[in-house]
């Protein structure tokens, strides 16, 4: 401490304070992407209408109405199938935290017997799109480059071409892909949750979103040719990289050159 | 003098060049030695990489727009239709050994390379480097650093991935609102309609010949004026307007800026290796009909996305045609007025200074509170647009609306930077009153000495000779007189209006300077000082000899 | 110390500033000299061995190989090697020379006087009075005619160079106004490239959508340029939210049962655009933010974009498949000179 009290008034004591500030900003990049490990939720196989009913009216009759008939607080449920629970809640979207533009992934509060309970009773209100089955998101006979032509047309345009999602109006936004689960991403498509638009199977095949899951999987791999990727955000990082690390090393260098030998 | 050159290679050269006389005078030419020197030459270092990257990359790129099957290495993109433009681009990054580094190398280089000239151009600002007779060198700089970024731009479109057509057709749109020759443009450049298959390799050609080839000849000009006008330096000891101080070409200054040279090319090659920029692979080819969120430019063009994406809808029709202003205000109108009030600049500020003197001493910043505090605005609009080109980003990363983000940029495009420029001049304008107290006071010497009636003060002490000719070489500007009106017989002066304006803004600029010292005063001080270490020579030497 | 840098040069090197010199290390201390020199040797050693290992990592590494690295993370093998190895035999020079110039070579500051740049009054009257009996001998101010023409024909000689550039590209004539749209031309999705049945898109949908016979089109130009103004996007809004349409009469409206096509093109810039948001039924552009109300006829509620996003009149054939009523009614894409 005594050196560094005794150097603070030094020439050069700014720029130090400075460049480690630089330094430090520039590797944080490092930190920006961080994916969260998720917990694949398998399909269920039966249900107990009865127990989906009352689990309904505990969590999310506040909202949704004791039939699922919604209220102020949120929309009907009747008839958006098991699918969109299955997602929601699987996701932990629902039930939500707290009112907002968007509703976040985190960690669901529910077991997989009971978003399976959940599922089926709002199914029984109204016919909607039903839960997939493991083969219908199976990217065996997938075809990853169709895949990504597909993405880059359905999909690129608001989770962009990382996946890493982007920015929609008055603060919603598309998110980020790393988290989801294939099945959540074809039950994504055929809801069309929150203000994500519906992709019917009939209008974007099965195979077309099996191409797509499977695209996703490649991009989710993390494997960067070029070194760091700067999380993927494209220019905007790659140019905050050079005004902070880059410059800040070719300053030290000029620094270096300037300061007198001892 | 009858010495003869006993080497016969170096004979034969002097016998047809006579270059010894040269030589000596390069030699011994003598280079000022500060940090803020060298930014000049990253970009001049980022330039020559690019040229030796860039040569290496059109062995392998092939500049087609012609459709074919991609069949190389990268898995993902295998039987993609694409351009040829795109596959040599994913050949070079995939299947060329050493293609991915240089591709890397070259990008970096080319960021590197806009973003050193504008730094450079910061430090001749700040210091008032293009003062006379240096004015012509700032106009030769403010078109390389256009050209620049022009270059880059066409480079950052030649792989013809999704990302740079995205930015083609954005540019094809900004060509299609400039009024009346817009659509005619268009077709031409494109070889009729958008995207068309001509574009790549027309802008292949002028990025690898035209624009390189005139930007080499305005870095010999640049550098030429250099070595002729001198470096300028910063004031200090022995330095004046009228030498310069420094290291000689040969060997110190020779063996620092080559160096220099090596480290910029390692740094280069390191992040080429290290860190990825530009993943066209990840992008995939570009097509008409896609599009991917966050889609944004190169960082030097940021500030035109920025302007371009908080410009509010303006559309008129105007006997029967159509004016884009949504368009031509923010692409057209305010990056002209930027750049010429930037290559007018030292013609502006030497009108308001009425100043015809060479000037080689470099100001400091403090000293020239007007004018660092027009560059800090400057600064400060500049960097509010180019935060302005992520605002979707913004949003994003901070869980904001960038609805909301953008009403704030478009207020605060005019209020921050008339902030900025007061708070700038307020700080210069109290850094030149502590100068003056350094001058009349000395530097606070931390010892405490108590008086014989029992009160404390703390000894002051003269700053060092280093520090004092720094202070010392502080220029102050008169503002030009308020002319009169008439004579004194009475009868207008004619060009009266324009003496008046030249005054007025003069008091502008240079009106609430804070003088240096007069000799008189200081003088007065440097009794007071030997008055003073009379009595505390012993302890202050104690004290500093720890 | 000083002395003996300069002793033998004196002559012809710059004088040194008068200002105090400290000496430095190696100046005094000949075991810090050899010190430094050691150091220095070392960077240029060590950078001939990492232009070795350059070189044998380009022989060695297969390029798909991929190495988990720190804060890196899976990455090309060969590039971080090459990367490496030569961005430090190239650091390495540089560090090298600069350690030698700022330790071992001589450190003293030398000056070097300025002249003024203006010449002589005797080179300023020399040089005008040679510049007047040239232009007299030439005879250009005694002789208009000759002084004229030349003006004329230097005015008048670039002229070919630009004129030259005419067939760069065609007359852009109507090409701005129309599309390859016609009626009871088929919407087929992007991509897949099959016909939409009306049926199949439920509310909130997005479909994105292309003419059918767009491949043709395009094998026979030979370019993307009818795919980059004939892209649409359908989507299917509940018909009690459809506040507005560009067009169309209760009998023959622009819809079908509440399934609209829209441009794709931004009419900002023209960035293909597709981030629909069911909700709130607003189409946003990723590029600059001009926000189109798809429920509202296509109306810009935010950003940049000041025209609407063309709608496409569509239908449906006697297949149930959806067909285009026409080809849009505006031109699609930015704004140009001859728009209105």
């Amino acid at each position: 401490m005594r050196f560094l009290a005794s150097q603070r008034r030094h020439p050069l004591a700014g720029f130090a304070v400075m460049l480690a500030a630089l330094v430090v900003t520039g590797l944080s990049f490092a930190a920006i992407d961080s994916g969260t490990e998720q917990v694949a939720a398998d399909t269920v196989s039966e249900t107990v209408v009865a127990q989906g009913k009352t689990l309904f009216a505990e969590g999310c009759s506040s909202c949704h109405g004791l039939n699922a008939e919604g209220t102020t607080d949120g929309p009907s449920l009747i008839g958006v199938g098991a699918a969109a629970v299955d997602f929601q809640v699987s996701s932990g979207r629902m039930p939500m935290a707290a009112q907002g533009v968007q509703a976040p992934r985190k960690q669901s509060i529910y077991t997989e017997e009971e978003i399976a309970a959940l599922a089926a009773w709002v199914a029984s209100t109204g016919p909607g799109p039903a839960i997939p089955e493991p083969s219908d998101y199976d990217t065996t006979n997938a075809d990853l480059s169709a895949g990504g032509e597909k993405f880059r047309v359905n999909c690129a345009q608001c989770h962009s071409f990382s996946g890493g999602g982007g920015a929609l109006t008055n603060g919603k936004y598309a998110p980020n892909l790393d988290a989801a689960t294939a099945k959540q991403i074809y039950e994504a498509m055929i809801t069309g949750p929150q203000n994500m638009p519906v992709f019917s199977d009939t209008t974007l095949t099965k195979q077309d979103k099996q191409d797509i899951i499977r695209y996703i999987e490649e991009l989710r791999k993390g494997s960067n040719p070029g070194g760091l990727d700067l999380g993927q955000y494209g220019p905007v990082t790659e140019g905050l990289f050079l005004w902070t690390a880059g410059f800040a090393a070719l300053i030290a260098a000029a620094i270096w050159i300037g300061v007198k030998a001892k | 003098m009858s010495t003869t050159i006993s080497n016969p290679a170096l004979r034969w050269v002097d016998e047809r060049f006579g270059a010894a006389k040269g030589v000596k005078t390069a030699l011994n030419k003598v280079f000022p030695d500060h940090w803020s020197f060298m930014l000049g030459e990253i970009a001049l270092y980022s330039f020559i990489i690019l040229l030796l990257s860039g040569v290496y990359l059109t062995l392998f790129f092939v500049p087609s727009m012609t459709e074919v099957v991609y069949n190389g290495s990268f898995v993902p993109l295998k039987g993609v239709k694409m351009s040829e433009a795109y596959a040599s681009s994913l050949d070079i990054s995939f299947d060329v050994r050493g293609g991915l580094l240089m591709r890397q190398v070259h990008h970096w280089a080319a960021l590197f390379f806009v973003g050193a000239m504008s730094v450079h151009m910061l430090r001749i600002f700040f210091t008032g480097a293009f003062r006379k007779p240096r004015e012509v060198n700032w106009v030769i700089g403010t078109v390389l650093l256009l050209l620049g970024i022009v270059e880059g731009f066409l480079g950052y479109s030649l792989p013809d991935d999704l990302l740079s057509g995205t930015g083609l057709r954005i540019s094809e749109g900004l060509i299609l609102a400039t009024p009346v020759i817009g659509t005619w443009a268009s077709s031409l450049l494109f070889g009729g309609g958008f995207p068309g298959t001509d574009f790549i390799p027309r802008i292949f050609t002028i990025h690898i010949l035209l624009i390189p080839g005139i930007i080499l000849a305005l870095v010999t000009v640049h550098m030429l004026l250099v070595v002729f006008h001198k470096h300028t330096q910063f004031p200090g000891p022995g330095r004046t307007n009228r030498n310069v101080v420094g290291y000689p070409l040969m060997p110190v200054y020779m063996a620092k800026a080559g160096g220099f040279f090596f480290i910029v090319f390692g740094i280069t090659v390191l992040l080429g290796g290290l860190v990825t920029i530009n993943p066209v692979w990840m992008f995939g080819p570009y097509v008409p009909n896609a599009v991917s969120a966050g889609s944004q430019p190169d960082w030097y063009m940021g500030f035109l996305d920025g302007a371009v994406r908080i410009m509010p809808a303006l559309e008129y029709t105007i006997f029967n045609h159509t004016l884009s202003l949504s368009l031509i205000v923010p692409a057209m109108i305010l990056p002209g007025i930027m750049v010429t009030l930037m290559a007018l600049y030292p013609w502006i500020e030497a009108w308001a200074s009425g100043d015809k003197r060479e000037h080689h001493l470099l100001d400091r910043p403090r000293n020239a509170p007007t004018r660092t505090a027009l560059g800090v605005m400057a600064l400060t609009f500049y960097g509010i647009l180019w935060i302005s080109a992520g605002n979707d980003l913004i949003a994003i990363t901070f869980g904001l609306s960038f609805n909301a983000i953008t009403w704030t940029l478009r207020f605060a495009l005019f209020i921050v930077p008339a902030l900025a420029f007061w708070v700038t001049k307020r700080i210069c304008l109290s850094l030149q009153r502590r100068d003056r107290d350094l001058l009349l006071h000395g530097r606070e010497s931390g010892n405490i000495m108590r008086l014989p009636h029992g009160e404390f003060i703390e000894i002051h002490t003269p700053v060092d000779e280093a520090v004092r000719a720094k202070l010392l070489a502080k220029e102050d500007i008169t503002p030009v007189l308020m002319p009169p009106t008439e004579d004194a017989n009475g009868v207008a002066l004619p060009r009266a209006g324009r003496q008046r304006l030249q005054a007025k803004v003069s008091a502008w600029f240079y009106g609430d300077n804070v003088p240096k010292p007069t000799e008189a005063e200081l003088a007065e001080a440097e009794a007071h000082f030997a008055h003073l270490t009379d009595g505390q020579h012993h302890d202050h030497k104690e004290i500093s000899s720890h | 110390m000083s002395d003996l840098v300069h002793h033998e040069s004196s002559t012809t090197r710059p004088t040194p500033a008068p200002i105090p010199h400290a000496l430095r290390r190696a100046d005094i201390d000949p075991k810090a000299a050899r010190r430094a020199e050691r150091q220095v040797a070392i960077m240029f050693a060590l950078s001939a061995l990492f232009t070795v290992l350059f070189v044998i990592a380009f022989v060695a590494i297969d390029p798909s190989v991929e190495i988990g690295l720190p804060v890196i993370g899976t990455t090309s093998a060969l590039n971080v090697s090459m990367g490496l190895t030569f961005g430090l035999a190239i650091f390495l020079i540089g560090t090298g020379a600069i350690h030698w110039a700022k330790k071992l070579m001589p450190d003293v500051e030398v000056v070097e006087e300025r002249h003024e740049f203006a010449s002589s009054a005797e080179d300023v009257a020399a040089a005008s009075e040679t510049f007047k009996v040239g232009a007299a001998e030439s005879g250009v101010m005694s002789r208009p005619l000759i002084r004229r023409t030349l003006l004329g024909a230097m005015a008048l000689f670039p002229i070919p160079l630009i004129v030259t550039l005419r067939d760069l590209g065609p007359d852009p004539a109507t090409s701005k106004f129309h599309t390859m749209w016609r009626s009871g031309m088929r919407l087929h999705t992007d991509v897949s490239n099959q016909p939409i049945r009306a049926a199949d898109i439920p509310v909130g949908n997005l479909i994105n959508a292309i003419p059918d016979g767009l491949e043709e089109v395009e094998h026979e130009e030979g370019n993307l340029n009818e795919r980059a103004k004939s892209v649409v996007v359908v989507v299917r809004i509940d018909p009690a939210d459809i506040r507005s349409q560009q067009g169309g009469t209760a009998e023959e409206p622009w819809d079908y049962n509440g399934i609209l096509a829209f441009s794709k093109v931004c009419t900002h810039v023209g960035c293909p655009i597709s981030l629909y948001e069911q909700r709130t039924h607003h189409l946003l552009c990723p590029c600059h933010q001009s926000t189109f109300d798809l429920a509202d006829g296509g109306k810009v509620v935010f950003g940049p974009a000041a025209r609407p996003m063309p709608q496409l009149a569509i239908t449906v054939d006697s297949e149930g498949y959806l067909v285009a009523q026409g080809d849009f009614t505006v031109p699609i894409g930015p704004s140009f000179w001859e728009l209105s």
